[in-house]
């Protein structure tokens, strides 16, 4: 490449860990015009937090794009209902735009309640409705009296910042269904999981981990999730959050108003997975039967990991990896999880890191590192090729940027259909990195019959 | 031509809502389209989520790269206007684009708040010539999604590239000679896209075909990341368009809107403009073929007569496994019409025609193309979500749905098998390779039809027949 993939505006969003300067990196800001970013918008966030309640109603109000794009993307499973799969739109046209959609809002909204009997229905908004000025509040109103059951409106406008912004209408809209449940037969022993979305069923993995030791899930925030649930996640103990933004706003908020505790923790990894299950039977100290039974699930899960995974560990000792996601928590254990295969990472990345997750980020990292904030297709391309990487771990948008370079990739994002939490999702992750990394495939591409490589 | 009369929803039972819409966004046809261009970056002015999503979307269908920019725009610009914004953004692509051409198209957001593109950019070019900046072409394309599907946002493109860019003045260039025609192919896959240029080829007519997404959308890995993927139509061949013998222009419904770039091509220079639909089954691709052999003034070479009578003898040799079955056809207007005149011919009754398109021309381009094969027409429903092709095909009992993967859902609850063909197949793998043209892409999907209904025949048998 012979000028410089990096924009100029974006240089102190980019780092690389060396020479003992204060770490600072630039984060949280708007993305640059005609810059490609990977990122998505406001209503994206909120789409991707409530989109698994399934037996809501998830009704996108806006153009029909919004909602077809999100139509069963994300394949987040449910044990019962699965309204959520369906892609429901006010498809708005030309005449709603100049007189306002919210007659057709109104009259969409009692269609499909009707046809569905959902328990609660969430609206959410777009951009165009952000402009056009439709009143979703007292349309929704209106509705929850005619119809008796909640309806919710979710405002994510689009341009009204970044998905971290989506996060929290997501959670605001949630919070007005928590504290409306009975609470009676709750557990001292309780919590709600918050910030999994049951991907390839991964909910179902953590739970079962903490039935194991005894504990009552209340409610699945969001995976699995059903309306009653969020009603009565008031009454359990303690907030289980995973995830760096998702759901921490709701958490936040039920700690102010419930004054509920939260523990944030990770699933993906053995490290963070056993750190979480131990958290949670520590904080139940009342009962040490429940750190004992944490200690024996740990202890019996990795009996059957551990010889494994050093069975993989030998092809991938000393392989290079590189990092992009969606939320920089999850970076953290990816960090870690190379580690316990052997592998370096050479480059880590999310599109809505705060600072104090880069800050972390550099911590847990090695000298030479680039860790980098909201970066797209000519930046990672560049970093790939520079550090000459074997895995790039990332969504469907840096799949293609890796394959086209002849690297391995692993699909680490919300699309995964592959269960990767857990002691278990720990070993499909190393499967799979060492499935991609070892195939000859890559024997056949460019880069790897390049001269330059050759003579490394 | 008659002019398109305003339709909203047709009866007065229809939804209001849309659930599991049977169509996508007009700027993501615009992107499809521009993508096809040599040396362009399409760039979506308005706020960041539509591109990303429409890249996402692009990708899960042709697992290639596709750098789609945005102005980004944030609250501030939603309430002053997003001029400042747009050019920012240009500039940004071309410094690390190196952009020979940006094909700029609007999206709901941006045509609300009023921003003016033409305007917009007219200054951009005054502001830039007094800096002395050279700017790329740039070439602009209205797209609110309120107003159309992606196949309306794809035509728009292909016209108003032919608007901003095609001329009679200049001569030809080197690489193209001074006999040559323009194909309009519509959105189809790569795949079929290199099969037009092999056909082409072999009756030695030398073509401009636009988009031509046979390598920017299906290329090979790189030691470098390809900033702007090899391919595509050299925009020096646009420039010429209207200097060439012919437009061949596919597609029955598009063509009746009297607003395609087939039609201004002919308006503006004169260009002879050949209307034809999309060469899928005998009778549409015979047109095809016809219509070369008369604009080259040679026969249909042998290699194709001979393709041409495989065909028909598969046909003969395929006939009793699916004759009499029934098929519900969906997506994109002019693949319907299509696949339903291919159908007719090989003896399935297609019993829904269905699109999320609204030309308004569906019925009447389908009773045009399959002539008087059908004893009786088809169902033919046009703006229609899935909910509604779930809703009939109850009482319809299809044996078969052809369309993209979108019917997925609804042939797994009926158990009846899909036949993948169109935008967008993202469970399957090939999406960018699959031929639907010709007499060589016809014999593909009769291929697959029939082993379909055998394997299913096949599986359903409690005996499991070895020999079928
Ligand atoms: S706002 Fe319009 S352009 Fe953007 S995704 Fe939605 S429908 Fe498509
Ligand atoms: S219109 Fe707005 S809400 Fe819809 S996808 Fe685009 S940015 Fe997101």
């Amino acid at each position: 490449m012979t000028q410089s993939p990096i924009f100029q505006e974006r240089a102190n969003q980019i780092h690389r860990k060396g020479d003992n300067q204060p770490f600072e990196l630039a984060c949280n800001k708007e993305s640059l015009a005609g810059a490609v970013s990977q990122r998505a918008c406001v209503f994206c966030g909120s789409r991707v937090v409530l989109y698994p309640i399934a037996d809501a109603l998830h009704l996108v109000h806006g153009p029909v794009g919004c909602a077809v794009y999100t139509w069963d993307i994300r394949g987040a499973l449910s044990s019962g209902p699965e309204l959520h799969r369906l892609s429901f739109s006010t498809d708005l046209q030309e005449r709603d735009v100049i007189f306002g959609g919210e007659e057709k809002l109104t009259r969409a909204l009692r269609e499909l309640i009707d046809r569905h009997q959902p328990n609660a229905a969430f609206v959410y908004s777009t951009c165009i409705v952000g402009i056009i000025g439709d009143n979703l509040e007292t349309i929704c109103r209106r509705m929850s009296e005619e119809k008796g059951i909640p309806v919710i409106p979710v405002q994510s406008e689009g341009f009204k910042g970044n998905k971290r912004a989506g996060y929290n209408a997501a959670c605001r809209a949630m919070f007005r269904l928590v504290g409306t449940g009975d609470t009676s037969d709750i557990s001292p022993h309780s919590i709600n999981i918050l910030g999994d979305f049951n991907l390839a069923g991964e909910i179902w993995i953590i739970r079962k981990y903490f039935e194991r030791m005894g504990v009552q899930v209340v409610a699945n925030i969001t995976g699995d999730g059903r309306v009653s649930d969020l009603a009565r996640a008031h009454g359990a103990a303690l907030n289980v959050v995973q995830c760096s933004g998702a759901t921490l706003d709701l958490a936040k908020m039920m700690k102010e108003d419930y004054g509920i505790p939260i523990e944030r923790v990770s699933y993906f990894g053995v490290e963070d997975m056993a750190e979480a299950l131990y958290r949670v039977a520590n904080f139940f100290d009342d009962d040490p039967t429940i750190l004992q039974r944490a200690k024996e699930l740990v202890r019996e899960e990795l009996s059957i990991l551990y010889p494994q995974l050093q069975e993989l560990r030998k092809d991938l000792n000393g392989k290079k990896a590189a990092i992009y996601v969606g939320g920089a928590f999850k970076a953290f254990s990816l960090v870690k999880a190379f580690r316990l295969l052997g592998m370096d990472v050479v480059m880590v990345g999310s599109q809505t890191g705060t600072t104090e997750d880069y800050k972390e980020l550099h911590e847990i990292t090695d000298e030479g590192t680039i860790i980098v904030d909201d970066s797209n297709p000519l930046e990672l391309s560049a970093f790939l090729t520079e550090k000459n990487v074997d895995i790039f771990v990332g969504g469907v948008k840096e799949r293609p940027i890796a394959y086209k370079l002849g690297i391995g990739f692993c699909d680490h994002n919300h699309e995964r259909k592959e269960a990767l939490e857990g002691f278990v999702g720990m070993l499909n992750f190393a499967k799979e990195v060492h499935r991609t990394v070892t195939s000859p495939v890559w024997r056949f591409v460019p880069r790897n019959i390049s001269p330059a490589t050759l003579e490394e | 031509m008659t002019k398109k009369i305003a339709r909203f929803k047709k009866t007065p039972d229809a939804y209001v809502s849309t659930t599991n819409a049977c169509k996508l966004c007009k700027p993501m046809g615009a992107c499809l389209a521009f993508r096809g261009i040599e040396g362009c970056v399409p760039y979506l002015h308005g706020s960041q989520g539509c591109a990303t999503y429409m890249r996402r979307y692009t990708i899960s269908h042709f697992r290639e790269p596709m750098d789609i920019a945005s102005s980004s725009l944030g609250e501030k610009h939603a309430v002053y206007g997003g001029g400042p914004n747009l050019k920012k953004g240009i500039l940004n692509v071309i410094d690390k684009y190196g952009a020979n051409m940006v094909g700029i198209a609007t999206t709901c957001l941006t045509e609300t708040i009023g921003d003016d593109l033409p305007m917009l950019l007219q200054e951009f070019h005054v502001e830039m010539k007094e800096a002395e900046v050279t700017l790329p072409i740039l070439v602009n394309v209205s797209t609110p999604s309120y107003s159309g599907t992606h196949m309306e946002g794809f035509h728009a493109t292909v016209r108003a590239v032919a608007d901003q860019l095609a001329d009679q003045q200049e001569p030809p260039t080197g690489s193209l000679p001074t006999s040559f025609v323009n194909l309009l192919p519509g959105l189809v896959s790569p795949g079929d896209i290199r099969h037009l240029k092999d056909i082409l080829a072999d009756f030695g007519i030398a073509s401009v075909i636009l988009p031509d997404i046979s390598d920017t959308l299906d290329g090979a890995p790189q030691v470098e990341y390809q900033k702007i993927p090899p391919g595509g139509t050299p925009v020096a061949h646009i420039r010429n368009m209207g200097n060439a013998a012919a437009t061949l222009e596919f597609g029955r419904t598009h063509i009746l809107t009297g607003d395609t770039g087939g039609q201004l091509l002919a308006e503006r220079f004169g260009v002879p403009h050949y209307p034809l639909g999309m060469p899928i089954g005998l009778q549409e691709c015979d047109r095809f073929f016809e219509a070369l052999a008369t604009a080259s003034n040679r026969p249909i070479p042998d290699k194709h007569q001979q393709e041409r009578g495989r065909l028909v003898d598969a046909y003969v040799d395929g006939h009793k496994y699916i004759s009499g079955k029934k098929a519900i056809v969906y997506g994109e207007e002019d693949l319907v019409v299509a696949m339903t005149s291919f159908l007719s011919e090989i003896g399935i009754k297609p019993v829904l025609c269905a699109s999320g398109g609204n030309s308004g021309y569906l019925q009447e381009a389908i009773a045009t193309a399959t002539g008087d094969i059908l004893s009786e027409p088809p169902l033919v429903e046009d703006n229609v979500d899935f909910y509604e092709i779930a809703d009939k095909a109850k009482s319809l009992e299809p044996d078969l749905l052809i369309g993209n993967s979108k019917g997925f859902a609804l042939a797994r609850q009926l158990e009846i098998p899909i036949i993948r063909v169109g935008f967008p197949i993202h469970d399957r793998f090939g999406a960018q390779r699959i031929l639907h043209l010709g007499y060589r892409g016809t014999q593909n999907l009769f291929d697959q039809i029939v082993n379909a209904v055998i394997a299913k025949k096949q599986t359903d048998s409690p005996v499991g027949y070895s020999y079928l």
